[in-house]
């Protein structure tokens, strides 16, 4: 095909003429930088489509636009590439989509019902949105939170162990203007906010929620209890043998860091992981019954 | 040191519980980055010699010898070699690299820069799905930390956010994806170690594989071989959801069987029995009550017919429809197969009726010929290995539970097993009659 080729037929006007002029700056300074993390340009292209999700909450037709003048792309190949991928949404998006993980585990553990309950809630179906333009509510596949099913996720924060009722709750929240903070993650930033994110933008969030929930954790704490560990590494053992001193102050590292590991898990932990006690809840509601039982679950005996 | 009666290894998992596990300091304390060092001061060739002695078999499902990927580029011409980590997670059941990188992500990016000088790559890329994006936060938060504290030399890590499509996990495809094109897999060969990302040599692993690195790297093959089985190398992280006490992260030497998994899990939930379960994801062939003892390494499973996978054990109790089950995984498979090949297209299209009519209560009497034909032709027909994976639990569910799904050519699935018996909520629903 004989299509504008990117470097040479330069474009007439610069990419995102058809953006106000301060957002086509913006917008061409942040694909410069995304572009320049690659060494052939059109791998930018999924985080450039994100970037503008970042501005227009959908792939846009002039995103469509922007992203192919910036690669030297027709319009059908940023089009066609645009369509196979389930995050970039063709209609502009709510502030928060709530994705209910309705693959075969999470459904029978209760992601059907979960679906169900908010969708009857708010009246919306697959990928529909609530009139005030804050909810957008989504099935989703498999989301590699097996481990706390039931799941949801809202703008692609996990919500772990989750029931009818808290989801229920969780959008109302949402549709509230409440901030809500994720079982294993930070205070849920909008849609577009968190598309800037995925475009490879830091946003100086990473520190916020733990390191794992308790279904991550499940297995080292059992291993803990019973002072179970992998063998220590041949070349620590005979360092020890020529070395104890050293070997001691060391502590025997990643194989053997159980000492230090114990007192961690005991103490810090619990501040280090605020979902531990409210998983599936809200941290600022009373622990019901069903988490409770959750707890429990999560707790090695 | 070492405990010889240690059911359960942490290794990968070891540092999980540490406060700020995921921070540069953290890991340091753990030793962190200790074997990179340690590896820039041993030959490249050495390094591939280490993984090929230790063993190690590609923790993203397909089980190849790392080392002898590893082995498989060809001789360095000058031009560019990548490394692709393969961190997209999307296998229904499979939970694991994702809390890997979000408790640890310095782990992996220590593995990348390992793999990358043993390969002879100066610019990797870690290729995540896109739907986890706290994750993402912590890996470009993590190789940020590393490239400033001066770890990385002149490596380049890129780290990648997907879109949303299971099939970009298959190696090729992800290739297609990461350089901005729709991600429908190639075909092989040629394979990826002579032409892969930019038609360059590359390596693509898995990120439990890469991370894997490290730790062998200071305690040897020997010491890497030293856990699991005599083929079945090393520690790797079990992954235990459903109707289980306490789903969650095992991590254990290969070869540790569901029933010792399942004690240490306490059980099947209280009340209930196992069912059925799948060893390695919803791509892996369904396994019974009957294989509770089989090793959970790549022979043991194989031999028991189905695969180890991604060791994704989905645990399903006796209030659960198979049919129901398969027909969701069905509708997974048919929502992402991605269009190029007939068999697949169309076949999870026809699998995907005929399910829905067996779920109702109103299949036909041709149905189960029906589902075995297009299963068989689904089977070892498709251009890559996801149209085999739709026919799989098609043809282990009619294996072990045929006459559920004869029972859909007259009764609904919910009417058998009633939906609200199996879930997590309902703690007093027992009696409520269906
Ligand atoms: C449909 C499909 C999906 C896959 N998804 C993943 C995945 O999410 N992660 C992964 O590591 N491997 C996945 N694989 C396997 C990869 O193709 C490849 O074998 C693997 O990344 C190689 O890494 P390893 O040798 O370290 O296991 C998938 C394969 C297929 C056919
Ligand atoms: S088997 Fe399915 S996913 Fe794989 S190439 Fe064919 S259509 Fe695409
Ligand atoms: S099935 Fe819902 S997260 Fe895996």
């Amino acid at each position: 095909m004989t299509t504008e080729s990117p470097s040479h037929a330069a474009p007439t006007v610069a990419p995102g003429a058809s953006y106000p002029e301060d957002v086509a700056v913006r917008l061409r300074a942040d694909a410069a930088v995304v572009v320049a993390r690659y060494p052939d340009e059109r791998s930018a292209l999924l985080p450039l489509l994100h970037l503008i999700q970042s501005v227009d909450s959908f792939v846009s037709p002039r995103g469509v636009a922007f992203c192919a003048d910036v690669l030297g792309l027709s319009r059908a190949e940023v089009s066609a590439v645009a369509t196979f991928y389930s995050q970039y949404k063709r209609k502009p998006n709510g502030r928060y989509t709530v994705g209910v993980c309705t693959n075969t585990l999470c459904a029978v553990m209760g992601g059907d019902d979960v679906y169900d309950a908010v969708s009857a809630h708010l009246g919306l179906g697959n990928d529909e949105t609530t009139p005030d333009g804050v909810v957008t509510l989504e099935r989703l596949e498999c989301n590699a939170a097996c481990d706390y099913a039931p799941v949801v996720m809202v703008n692609w924060e996990f919500f772990d162990n989750v029931t009818p009722d808290s989801a229920v709750d969780l959008v109302d929240r949402l549709r509230d203007g409440q901030a809500v903070t994720a079982s294993r993650g930070p205070v849920v930033q909008d849609f577009r906010a968190v598309s800037r994110v995925l475009a490879g933008f830091e946003d100086g969030l990473v520190d916020d929620g733990p390191g794992a929930g308790d279904a991550t954790l499940v297995g080292l704490r059992i291993s803990r209890e019973h002072d179970w560990r992998a063998p220590a590494y041949p070349s620590d053992a005979t360092q020890d043998e020529a070395d104890t001193a050293d070997a001691v102050g060391h502590g025997d590292g990643r194989t053997g860091l159980h000492e230090v590991g114990e007192e961690q898990s005991s103490s810090d932990h619990a501040a280090a992981t605020p979902s531990e006690s409210t998983v599936g809840q809200r941290p600022d509601q009373p622990v019901d019954d069903d988490a409770k039982a959750d707890d429990t679950k999560g707790q090695a005996t | 040191m070492t405990n010889s009666h240690s059911t359960l290894t942490p290794v990968l998992t070891d540092i999980w519980d540490a406060p700020r596990s995921w921070t540069l300091a953290t890991y340091r304390d753990h030793r962190g980055y200790e074997a990179l060092a340690k590896a820039r001061d041993t030959a490249q060739a050495d390094l591939v010699e280490l993984v090929k002695g230790s063993g190690l078999r590609g923790r993203g499902g397909a089980g190849f010898p790392t080392g002898l990927k590893w082995s498989f580029l060809p001789a360095p011409d000058g031009g560019p070699r990548y490394l692709v980590v393969n961190a997209d997670e999307s296998e229904p059941g499979t939970c694991k690299d994702v809390p890997l990188m979000m408790a640890n992500p310095h782990v992996l990016v220590e593995g990348v820069a390992i793999t990358s000088y043993a390969i002879g790559c100066d610019h990797a890329f870690i290729y995540l799905r896109g739907e986890v994006v706290h994750v993402y936060r912590r890996l470009l938060a993590a190789v940020r930390e590393a490239k400033e504290a001066g770890l990385l030399g002149d490596l380049e890590i890129t780290v990648h956010a997907g879109a949303g499509a299971y099939i970009c996990g298959e190696e090729t495809a992800l290739l297609d994806s990461l350089e901005g094109r729709r991600g429908q897999p190639r075909l092989k060969p040629p394979f990826p170690a002579v032409a892969g990302l930019y038609a360059r040599p590359t390596v693509v692993n898995n990120v439990e594989t890469i991370a894997s690195i490290p730790a062998m790297v200071l305690g040897g093959s020997e010491w890497f071989a030293g856990l699991g089985t005599p083929k079945s190398a090393g520690h790797g992280i079990f992954s235990l959801s459903g109707h289980v006490t306490r789903p969650g992260q095992y991590e254990a030497p290969l070869g540790i069987t569901l029933r010792q998994l399942l004690e240490l899990a306490g059980g099947v939930r209280a009340g209930h029995r196992l069912k059925f379960w799948t060893p390695g994801g919803s791509s892996t062939p369904l396994l019974t009550q009957e294989h509770l003892d089989v090793p959970l390494d790549y022979e043991g499973v194989a031999g028991a017919g189905s695969m180890l996978g991604t060791r994704a054990l989905q645990i399903f109790d006796e209030t659960v429809s198979v049919v129901r089950a398969v027909s969701r995984w069905i509708d997974f498979y048919k929502h992402e197969s991605c269009g190029k090949c007939t068999p697949c297209r169309e076949g999870t299209f026809w699998l995907q009726q005929i399910m829905h009519r067996l779920e109702e209560g109103r299949g036909t009497a041709d149905d189960l010929q029906s589902l075995s034909d297009i299963a068989g032709n689904i089977l070892g027909r498709s251009f890559c290995a996801l149209g085999d994976a739709a026919a799989t639990p098609i043809q282990s569910g009619l294996t072990y539970f045929r006459d559920e799904f004869e029972a859909g050519c007259h009764t609904p699935a919910r009417e058998l097993f009633p939906p609200h018996r199996s879930v997590l909520h309902a703690t007093d629903s027992e009696e409520v009659p269906a």
